[in-house]
């Protein structure tokens, strides 16, 4: 891991490990509602462009909770 | 107001109901088993004449002043040493009594100087009223050098910073020894010598401030004499009116009696009816207030247009203008969400109210947050998470009922000393301690205390060894059933998971560096020992699992059943007085007072209504999202009420670049601090002294902060946040902070029978305090948790990604000490600095060999962030491969070295896990120290 990702990202992956040891589905949903209840709109909207965007660097389980992110929009 | 003496009953009070009856002087009086007859005098409106007796100690029976007759009793026993019994007949006044306390007074007067009129304790020495009140007519040995061997020549200690030691004129009632040993805990004072030779000595031929001394002024507050006197009293005479009111340093809140001479304060004296300390203190509270006048105090308002300029001081009405301009202009340039505020733990709750209200109905955003980001944050996460509720669920005097004492990643004794001393009080008594610290503080190992288990974890594996300690809980049949049963739910999914072979002991004891026979014995004892109470500080928090830990600790209380009555729970030992009250009041960018959601439609049409615009329903920006979004250019203007956010907060070169890229910095504050030289405009604040409102502390104990003095700036903090609303054209007015309180308790369901009328009458409140519990709750979670059934949650143990390298093979990790305070704003601008004039490393001898270190060395401390050098102390305190330092001093900014690493559900730095490396610099500078930073962004 390297603080030269951005720091939603950042935040984003190190939320993911700590719900890795759940299903997926079940940690991503878990992971969304935690962004929903604490992140600004300008964090969860840039994190959805990243996830748009396809980037590599985000751990799969943040981009499923991004993508529930911006199904919610 | 006059000045306030409290009623000194001699002797403590013992607990009970009133069932003996007794009649002193003719007058029948019902106390409690056990009490004193001295006792049982006063509350018959009697007073005993007394010397070496006083009701915050155990009698001692020394002086024989307080000699009464007892109908069947032989001779004159002291009445401070004699126990009540059920129909007794108890004289004080005859002639018998009155001639022997006449001798005995003699006896005390022919070796005391006779220099009462001149003497700094006149008017408030009870040797001097003794001799009134007995009588004392002639001194038939003559007194002073005329009575032969005297002590009139013995030295005076000045060593102190804040008081004296006058030997001549101590009259060895032991009180203050006796003072330093069951009020303080600290033992540095004793009786040197036996019969005429006795004296005090604090410690073995050494000076008091050389000594083990803490300062706390329990010897000062216990002498009867000038003999222990504050120097401010020496110099400015007796103080001549007392306010009320709280302290400003650390979350226990401490209650004072501020005295003064007309305007001028004199001293702060521990109020006997402070609920928090209960006429206990510590040095910063007792004698470090002189920051208050410091000439380094702001008082005018200051404004510049860039950062390069000098500060121009202005008018309030050019600076509240200059604010409101600036915000509005920024706004209609960057858009609405452009502007925030960071609100202050060390301010009262009214003011951070108007804050948050500013925030939220003025800027428009929910862009607020608190310096509790950066300490408490996982607190109030993972207890709402578990519990339902953002605090802690005791109140202090609580853990004189516990039987097990967990102490995790706190040093109570430095950080928050007057709870300290209760806690040691307790453990004396017999409670079994457990402390969990890679550090061995105090608590370990002092005088009479000692840990039974001390488990010196490595930086960073909190949760490994939480998990252990339940996994033991689990699998060795001591979960209390019954309570989990009635009162928790998700537990069978908690128990499969603490269950699993990887959460063992001896599967992390590689890991946390704790052996797993420790591990276990611990969980054993905490489990099983009876009531345990749970008490941690930063050390759990400051993590990048913090808020996992809390739900940790959590889980292990309700498996236990150690929730829910006095003398078990989970509490948090706030770092600052207003860490709880500041969170309370809405300063999370997410949640309104009373941590309510934004999002919560129903709470957001109360204050809708009241504040009659609409609020937005989406969280704001936190502390180190608002820097993140000022370098990317979303954030272009910052309000900081009351916090050095350039010295406090990690990565020192990140917030520097995110200060330096505002268009505007506004910043409340005492002084011109070190986010000030990022700022444009400077309002200057006003110190505890000037302040009215409240302060929160940390067991949700609303107090009242009284104005000791009038605002020395002319305007209450409040006001000025009223009148930049106003000049942004929203109406906001209050007439008084009581009309504010009025507001939250209006609005805020917890505070709902809060006023200052109601703090004035009960003297403090712990909230909730509502209809159901209408004088507060001092112990919370007693039927049912809030939320209904307390919740188990899965603690995953997921390690930090800051770990030691080749390059940086040692974990830094950071605290506090006793004198100093935070960022040092305060304390460094007081005498404390005597005690800790830099910020030291501390470094395990083995660490220091193999880098040719030695004690005093200047060391140069470098992480993948920054680096600065710092004088070395050689400590076996930490373990090899871990290293030590506060951050109390500016020159050293520890935080150039800390990482923007943070807790994965709130932000809360990892202050307490940091890579480094240290070494020697082969040219010592002088102690200028230097700070660099090294590339920004480094990689891990």
């Amino acid at each position: 891991m390297s603080s030269s990702l951005p720091p939603h990202v950042r935040l984003a992956n190190e939320i993911a490990a700590q719900f890795a040891h759940r299903p997926p589905a079940e940690a991503a949903t878990a992971i969304a509602t935690h962004m929903k209840t604490v992140w600004d709109p300008r964090m969860k909207n840039a994190l959805i462009a990243h996830m748009q965007a396809g980037a590599q660097d985000l751990d799969p389980v943040a981009a499923l909770a991004a993508q529930h992110l911006a199904a919610a929009k | 107001m006059t000045l306030l003496k409290e009623p000194d009953f001699g002797t403590p009070a013992r607990p009970g109901e009133a069932t003996i009856e007794l009649t002193v002087d003719g007058v029948a009086v019902q106390v409690p088993p056990g009490t004193s007859v001295m006792r049982a005098a006063k509350h018959a409106g009697v007073d005993v004449p007394k010397l070496c007796a006083t009701d915050n100690l155990e009698a001692f029976g020394s002086c024989r002043l307080c000699i009464v007759e007892i109908d069947g009793m032989r001779g004159t026993p002291a009445s401070c040493t004699t126990p009540v019994a059920p129909g007794m007949n108890v004289r004080t006044q005859n002639e018998k009594l009155g001639k022997l306390r006449r001798g005995v007074m003699e006896l005390y007067i022919s070796d005391h100087p006779l220099d009462c009129l001149t003497c700094s304790a006149n008017g408030d020495c009870e040797l001097q009223d003794m001799a009134g009140v007995t009588g004392l007519r002639e001194v038939r040995y003559g007194s002073g050098v005329d009575a032969g061997a005297n002590h009139m020549a013995a030295p005076t200690d000045s060593s102190n910073p804040y008081f004296d030691f006058e030997a001549s004129k101590c009259i060895a009632c032991s009180r203050c020894v006796r003072a330093c040993d069951e009020v303080q805990g600290t033992l540095a004072l004793t009786i040197e010598g036996r019969g005429f030779d006795s004296k005090v000595a604090a410690g073995a031929g050494v000076s008091f401030f050389e000594s083990d001394c803490v300062s706390c002024g329990a010897c000062v507050q216990a002498c009867p004499t000038a003999t222990l006197q504050e120097k401010s009293v020496i110099e400015l005479g007796m103080p001549t009116r007392s306010v009320i009111t709280t302290c400003a340093y650390c979350g226990v809140g401490c209650s004072f009696k501020a005295e003064l001479r007309g305007d001028e304060l004199v001293r702060m004296v521990p109020y006997k009816n402070g609920g928090a300390n209960e006429g206990h203190s510590c040095v910063k509270g007792r004698f470090a207030f002189g920051y208050a006048s410091h000439p380094d105090r702001v008082l005018e308002p200051m404004v510049r247009d860039s950062i390069a300029d000098e500060w121009r001081k202005v008018s309030w009405e050019e600076a509240i203008s200059f604010t409101a301009r600036r915000l509005r202009e920024i706004q209609a340039q960057y858009g609405q969400g452009s502007i925030g505020a960071i609100t202050s733990s060390r301010t009262t709750n009214e003011e951070v109210y108007t804050v948050q209200k500013m925030v939220r109905a003025v800027f428009g955003n929910n862009n607020v947050d608190t310096c509790a980001r950066v300490c408490h944050s996982p607190t109030g996460y993972g207890l709402k998470q578990t519990f339902g509720e953002s605090a802690g669920t005791q109140d202090f005097k609580s853990v004189d009922e516990a039987d097990v004492i967990l102490v995790i990643g706190a040093n109570p004794t430095d950080a928050h000393p007057v709870f300290g001393s209760r806690m040691k009080q307790r453990i004396r008594k017999g409670a079994k301690l457990i402390v969990i610290d890679p550090r061995r503080t105090d608590l370990v190992r002092s005088p009479h205390i000692e840990a039974a288990y001390h488990l010196e974890l490595r930086p960073g594996t909190n949760v490994a060894i939480i998990n252990a300690i339940a996994h033991v809980v689990v699998t060795e049949g001591l979960v209390d059933r019954e309570f989990v049963a009635s009162r928790c739910e998700d537990f069978e999914a908690w128990e499969e998971f603490i269950a699993r072979p990887e959460h063992a002991p001896e599967a992390v004891d590689e890991l946390t560096g704790v052996s797993a026979e420790k591990i276990r014995a611990a969980a054993r004892l905490y489990a099983t020992g009876g009531n345990g109470a749970i008490y941690y500080g930063l050390g759990v928090t400051e993590h990048s699992q913090g808020s996992t830990m809390v739900m940790g600790m959590a889980n292990l209380a309700m498996a236990t059943g150690n929730i829910g009555r006095r003398g078990v729970g989970v509490n948090p030992l706030r770092g600052q007085n207003n860490v709880q009250g500041s969170c309370d009041m809405g300063s999370f960018p997410h949640e309104l007072p009373g941590y309510r959601h934004v999002s919560d439609d129903g709470v957001r049409e109360v204050y809708e209504q009241l504040w009659g615009t609409p609020l937005l329903n989406e969280p704001g920006l936190r502390i180190p999202n608002m820097f993140d979004a000022a370098i990317d250019g979303s954030f272009r203007a910052l309000f900081v009420q009351g916090e050095d956010i350039a010295q406090s907060d990690p990565n020192t070169q990140h917030v520097f670049a995110a200060l330096g890229a505002l268009e505007l910095l506004v910043v409340q504050d005492l002084f011109v601090n070190e986010t000030a030289k990022f700022a444009h405009v400077l309002l200057p604040g006003t110190s505890f002294l000037e302040k009215d409102g409240t302060f929160t502390n940390a067991e949700r104990r609303i107090n009242r902060v009284r104005p000791v003095m009038a605002p020395q700036t002319g305007k209450q903090e409040w006001e000025i946040i009223c009148e930049i609303a106003q000049a942004m054209g929203y109406p906001m007015h209050y007439d008084s902070a009581a009309q504010i309180m009025d507001e939250i308790a209006l609005t805020t369901p917890t505070f709902m029978g809060v006023s200052f009328k109601a703090l004035d009458e009960a003297g403090s409140i712990q909230w909730p305090c509502n209809v159901e519990h209408p004088d507060g709750t001092p112990i919370m979670h007693e039927e049912e948790f809030t939320r209904g059934k307390g919740r188990f949650m899965e603690t995953v143990y997921v390690p930090t990604s800051e770990r030691s390298t080749r390059k940086y093979p040692l974990i830094l990790t950071t605290g506090r000490i006793l004198s100093q305070y935070n960022v040092g704003a305060q304390t460094r601008r007081t005498a404390n600095v005597a005690w800790h004039p830099e910020d030291i490393l501390e470094l395990h001898p083995h660490d220091a060999e193999v880098r040719g270190i030695e004690d005093g060395d200047t060391v140069a401390l470098s992480s993948r962030v920054g680096r600065t050098t710092l004088h070395a102390k050689l400590s076996d305190r930490i373990p090899v491969g871990v290293c030590y330092t506060t951050f109390h001093h500016p020159v050293t900014g520890a935080n150039v070295i800390t990482t923007d690493n943070s807790d994965w559900a709130t932000n809360c730095p990892e202050y307490k896990v940091t890579a480094v490396q240290v070494d020697l610099l082969a040219e010592p500078a002088a102690h200028a120290a230097t700070q660099e930073a090294l590339v920004t962004g480094g990689t891990r």
